[in-house]
């Protein structure tokens, strides 16, 4: 019956957990032990979580994040968001249709008084910024509470398989997401004066520099903190087009959550919207479970994501469509196909260039904004703050490590307790992760046809060194700002190049192969980096093989595969090629030319259903007729359309309203923003009356 | 003067915006200033949305026994929804002291006509059957009270108005009155000057502030409660419930639940928060929750989704101040009303209007003898 499950995962151990039974719609299912209802209910191909009560309009995953209301469900009568909400033995899950009923309580509840403690330093947020501040506030023997909404500390790194780009010496490049998340856990967990609570939500700033915390979703408790770091990263950009809130449309955060954190494998068939470094990366790690990936649409003539993210996923055999843009996905009840267009330098679609891919998700993956609420209310209350990570400003986990150790410092000095000035040199690396990618260079493959040497296939400037320190023989050199390309630097012939592999199998952008002529000059060994499952490749298969931008050079022999528990889940794979093209070589091609193929015609959406607020379903063109009518201020768009009204707090709507306002011609000076109020999430009332609830008493983490 | 009109009102809040809707369907040239970026933006949306007529004065009773059907017509007069919903008003009595309050209030209500009337325990609980029935001794009810959305109403004046021919500037500023030879000209703001020979002032929490422009001392403050709104569940409760327990922290509280399914709910803190901070606190949510919970067991699951804190500009009586300034001619108070601006702004606008044509109604006087800005304030409002 758990046929949407991932059995085996070439990074990611699948741990055998003991299943719990529940009911949807009286139908008995199996959840994993910890599972959220979510996970489970996709784990055995339910998406459609119910009807919205506006329009009947179908309701599923959006955030899995606990962020907006879309993933309701009715669990044991009550409403709750699926997300978030872990499955309980013989829980009876039903979808909501309508609005909910409020399940009736037969007495009054034993109340009890809300907690009030105070802290010095208070974090919201556990990922990569928040573990670092932590660590540097720890290591000082600051006692600090460090508050995460999540089942386990590291953010969004628990869900990166790949391995980091940036610093080795500085932030752990090299290493893969998830063991970064552990190691920087274990350092916290070691410091006996940092706290940590997880599954607890920051509620709200309050003016009176009180800071209200849903601890274990459960218990409400107020915490004044001296200084306060927000370390809340980031929220993901939604995007307009027809049929965006189809069942099966959702971020690309959602689709690493349900993949790589709950090992489901939530779709057949994919199609990314963005080529960040966001959308990128959930292209590979879909292939990594498993699954196809049709194809990826960006609006800008090039990615904005790393070259090197794009160049694997073209060579793994991803279409990257730039220059396109979405302009439907299709499906009554579920997406079914998308539809996308070639677009002009204006970014309008040009008609007639319309083509459809039959896929069953369509991932938005279109940018990244801070999840600052707590950072700005704290600033204009005046209590004391900090913000670190994408909470300041959008960039890389390792960009994010480095921030929240500054800010941790910073911290520490505010409150007295080190007079340490923030190195030069940190604020230096600082800056040198958060940069963007640079200049592209042309690939100039060594001329030397001899011996044994490695390729880089990384050419554009993006600050990164993990194969300087790989070389044994420090043959690999970067001369002085990581955010230079490599150079392979064979200066004595005798201690030159022994073709260890290392550089290959621990290259992030898997963008080194090491070309081997000692054996046979016309027939050089090539070997690549492969990150997909050991059964999946053999010695003796033809394999086809591409150059760094996933052009076809042809087919080859697997002469080795070489998976050593040194090299870390990375398979080092060997093939044969011809001298023309060795060289060349960048990577194995795993998806078949098919799985990319369009349908034959295009297929045109005709319901006007470009959704703008997702929670209270209000259409793009409701707004932008009273944009025209002169209508300037949020506020009165929201009372008269009742647009960020919804559970999400006006977070996923807020910038697609300013976009139709800058499509229409409108200066972003002439608009005015609705205010920001309390609560960051919906949480019962009970909550704040201190009511202890007998049915929520055993919360089981993960 | 860039422009002169019959009448300029300061404030297109709950009391300017029906006054600029009556007064334009009257054929007067009107303006509307405000400082606020749109229609509604002070204290109006703040509003959690009650309507009733059930107070225990004679003009809030007949003030808003108007407003009550003018809301409930709307729909059908002009088209707009505007959320109204009659579920009526119950003030709940846990205690003899509170029964003895309400039921001596009822007296005076039914003698002026009122729809209300007390019910027992049990007959309590058949109209709001989730009361917790311990300690229960019964209330008030009065039927034909009910909600709006404050924001929907707004805006359906303030269209009709502009239909009509009223003029609305926003995120400008009247700075102040033009006063010649004892009567009011006009007004200047931060962008021009305006001429009238009428100029209210329904300028809400900031009411003392414009009419000091004038040399006058009118007695309204404002000071600040904080409300919330729930997610939207099926039906289950039709009355507003008011509960007037004073105990520390809190005078009372009240919560309904909206025409779209959402709770609404606010507290009166005690003592009083003075002052025009709307900033959200700590204190509240923990101090209304515990209450609503004790009453209604029932909401404790109900989840809460956003809070606010809105200012009620307060008089010392408890009663709004509606009349001509003897001081400065053509100047017109409809100030302080308390909190209560959002459920008598449509009476009191249709008021304002027969008031700047000349021609007020035969009950119109008794209304404005008791609101009138030269009263004693002596005396306390029993219901707020």
């Amino acid at each position: 019956m758990n046929e949407h499950r991932i059995a085996r995962h070439p990074i990611l151990p699948v741990e055998e957990r003991e299943r719990v039974a529940f009911f949807w719609q009286g139908r008995e299912l199996l959840a994993r032990q910890g599972e959220t209802i979510a996970s489970a209910l996709f784990a055995h191909g339910v998406r459609i979580f119910g009807h919205h009560p506006k329009d009947g309009a179908p309701q599923g995953i959006f955030c899995a994040n606990g962020q907006c209301a879309q993933c309701l469900v009715l669990a044991n009568g009550r409403p709750v968001k699926s997300c978030m909400e872990p499955v309980r033995p013989g829980m009876r899950v039903e979808p909501v249709e309508g609005l909910p009923e409020l399940p009736r309580v037969n007495r009054a509840p034993a109340m009890g008084k809300i907690e009030e403690i105070s802290v010095p330093a208070l974090i919201i947020g556990g990922g990569p910024a928040g573990l670092s501040a932590a660590i540097e506030l720890g290591r000082r023997g600051i006692e600090t509470l460090l508050v995460d909404d999540k089942h386990r500390l590291g953010g969004k790194l628990v869900l990166q398989t790949h391995r980091f780009f940036g610093s080795t010496e500085a932030v752990y490049a090299g290493t893969r997401g998830i063991d970064i998340a552990t190691r920087l856990e274990n350092e916290v967990r070691a410091l006996d004066c940092v706290h940590t609570w997880l599954r607890s939500t920051a509620l709200a700033v309050f003016s009176d520099h009180k800071v209200g915390i849903l601890r274990e979703g459960r218990r409400y408790v107020l915490v004044r903190p001296q200084v306060l770091l927000c370390a809340s990263g980031a929220r993901e950009r939604s995007l307009a087009f027809r049929g965006n809130t189809l069942p099966g449309v959702y971020g690309a955060g959602a689709f690493q959550t349900l993949v790589n954190r709950d090992l489901v494998r939530p779709a057949e068939r994919l199609f990314i919207v963005g080529g960040g470094n966001v959308g990128l990366i959930a292209g590979y790690h879909a292939l990594q479970a498993g699954i196809q990936v049709v194809g990826l649409a960006e609006i800008l003539p090039e990615c904005g994501g790393y070259k090197v993210h794009k160049d694997k996923l073209l060579r793994l055999g991803v279409p990257i469509y730039t220059s396109h843009t979405i302009l439907s996905a299709n499906g009554e009840e579920a997406v079914e196909s998308v539809t996308i267009a070639r677009v002009d330098e204006r970014f309008r679609p040009i008609p007639g260039t319309e083509r459809t891919f039959e896929c069953d998700t369509v991932l938005i993956a279109v940018g990244l904004d801070p999840v600052n609420e707590f950072y700005l209310k704290a600033r204009e209350f005046g209590l004391p703050a900090f913000a670190a990570g994408d909470a300041e400003e959008i960039a890389e986990a390792s960009a994010a490590i480095f921030s929240g150790k500054i800010r941790g410092l910073e911290m520490a000095r505010f409150l007295g307790r080190t007079e340490e000035k923030v190195p030069a040199a940190w604020v230096q690396m600082a800056e040198v992760l958060k940069s963007k990618p640079g200049k592209v260079f042309p690939e100039h493959p060594p001329e030397n046809e001899s011996g044994v040497f490695p390729v880089f296939h990384c050419l554009q400037e993006i600050p990164c060194d993990p194969c300087v320190a790989a070389c044994p023989r420090h043959l690999i050199r970067i001369e002085g700002d990581i955010r230079r390309t490599p150079t392979f630097v064979p200066e004595d012939p005798e201690k030159g190049c022994t073709g260890c592999e290392r550089c290959v199998v621990l290259c992030p952008g898997l963008a080194i192969t090491l070309v081997d002529y000692r054996r046979d000059a016309e027939y050089p060994t090539v070997t690549l980096p492969y990150e997909f499952l050991r059964e999946s490749i053999e010695v003796g298969d033809r394999a086809t093989v591409l150059d760094t931008e996933g052009h076809v050079l042809g087919e080859v022999e697997v002469v080795g595969v070489k998976a050593r528990k040194a090299n870390d889940r990375t398979i080092a794979v060997q093939v044969r090629a011809p001298r023309e093209y060795a060289r060349r070589i960048a990577g194995l091609r795993v998806q078949r030319e098919e799985a990319g193929r369009p349908l034959p015609y295009p297929v045109e959406r005709t319901a006007d259903d470009v959704v703008i607020c997702r929670c209270e379903r209000v259409t793009a063109g409701e707004i932008r007729a009273l944009i025209r009518q002169g209508m300037r201020d949020i506020s009165e768009i929201k009372a008269l359309t009742r647009a960020g009204m919804g559970a999400c707090g006006a977070k996923t709507c807020t910038p697609l309203i300013h976009r139709l306002f800058r499509e229409e011609g409108v200066p972003e000076a002439e608009v005015v923003d609705q205010p920001k109020r309390p609560l960051f999430i919906e949480v019962p009332l009970g909550i704040f009356a201190g009511v202890q609830d007998e049915e929520e008493g055993d919360v089981q983490d993960l | 003067m860039s422009k002169t009109y019959d009448v300029i009102v300061i404030g297109a809040g709950s009391v300017g915006t029906p006054a600029a809707f009556y007064l334009s369907q009257a054929g007067l040239r009107t303006l509307v200033l405000d400082r606020l970026p749109s229609v509604g933006q002070g204290s109006n949306k703040a509003a959690i949305g009650g309507i009733r007529a059930t107070h225990s004065d004679p003009a809030k009773i007949r003030l808003c026994l108007r407003s009550i059907e003018i809301i409930s017509t709307w729909k059908e007069c002009y088209g707009d929804e505007i959320e109204w919903y009659k579920g009526g008003y119950s003030f709940v009595a846990y205690r003899e002291r509170e029964e003895k309050i309400l039921k001596e209030l009822l007296a005076t209500q039914q003698a002026y006509g009122l729809n209300i009337r007390w019910l027992d325990k049990e007959d309590l609980l058949e109209v709001i059957p989730d009361l917790n029935p311990e300690g229960l001794i019964g209330g008030t009810f009065s039927p034909d009270d009910g909600h709006a959305s404050p924001l929907l109403a707004i805006h359906a004046f303030y269209r009709h108005a502009r239909e009509q021919g009223a003029e609305f500037r926003f995120s400008e500023n009247v700075c102040g009155l033009l006063i010649r030879g004892g009567r009011v000209s006009g007004v200047k703001t931060d962008r021009a000057e305006y001429g009238a020979e009428v100029v209210i002032n329904a300028a809400g929490a900031w009411a003392a502030e414009v009419a000091g422009w004038a040399g006058l001392e009118v007695p309204v403050r404002p000071d600040s409660h904080e409300a919330a709104v729930t997610e939207p569940v099926a039906r289950f409760l039709n009355p507003m419930v008011v509960d007037i327990r004073p105990i520390p922290g809190s005078a009372n509280y009240y919560f309904y639940q909206h025409y779209t399914g959402q709770v609404i709910f606010c507290i009166t803190p005690s003592p009083s928060i003075w002052g025009t901070d709307t900033r959200e606190t700590s204190d509240f949510l923990p101090m209304v929750a515990r209450r609503m919970v004790e009453v209604m067991p029932r909401l404790k699951n109900i989840r809460i989704r956003r809070t606010w804190r809105g200012l009620y500009p307060m008089t010392p009586d408890g009663f709004p101040i509606v009349g001509w300034v003897r001081e400065v001619e053509g100047f017109l108070l409809a100030v302080g009303m308390c909190g209560q601006g959002f459920m008598l702004g449509p009476g009191v606008g249709e008021l304002l209007s027969r008031m700047v044509q000349g021609r007020p109604e035969e009950e119109d006087h008794l209304v404005l003898k008791y609101l009138s800005p030269y009263r004693e304030f002596a005396g306390q409002e029993k219901l707020k």
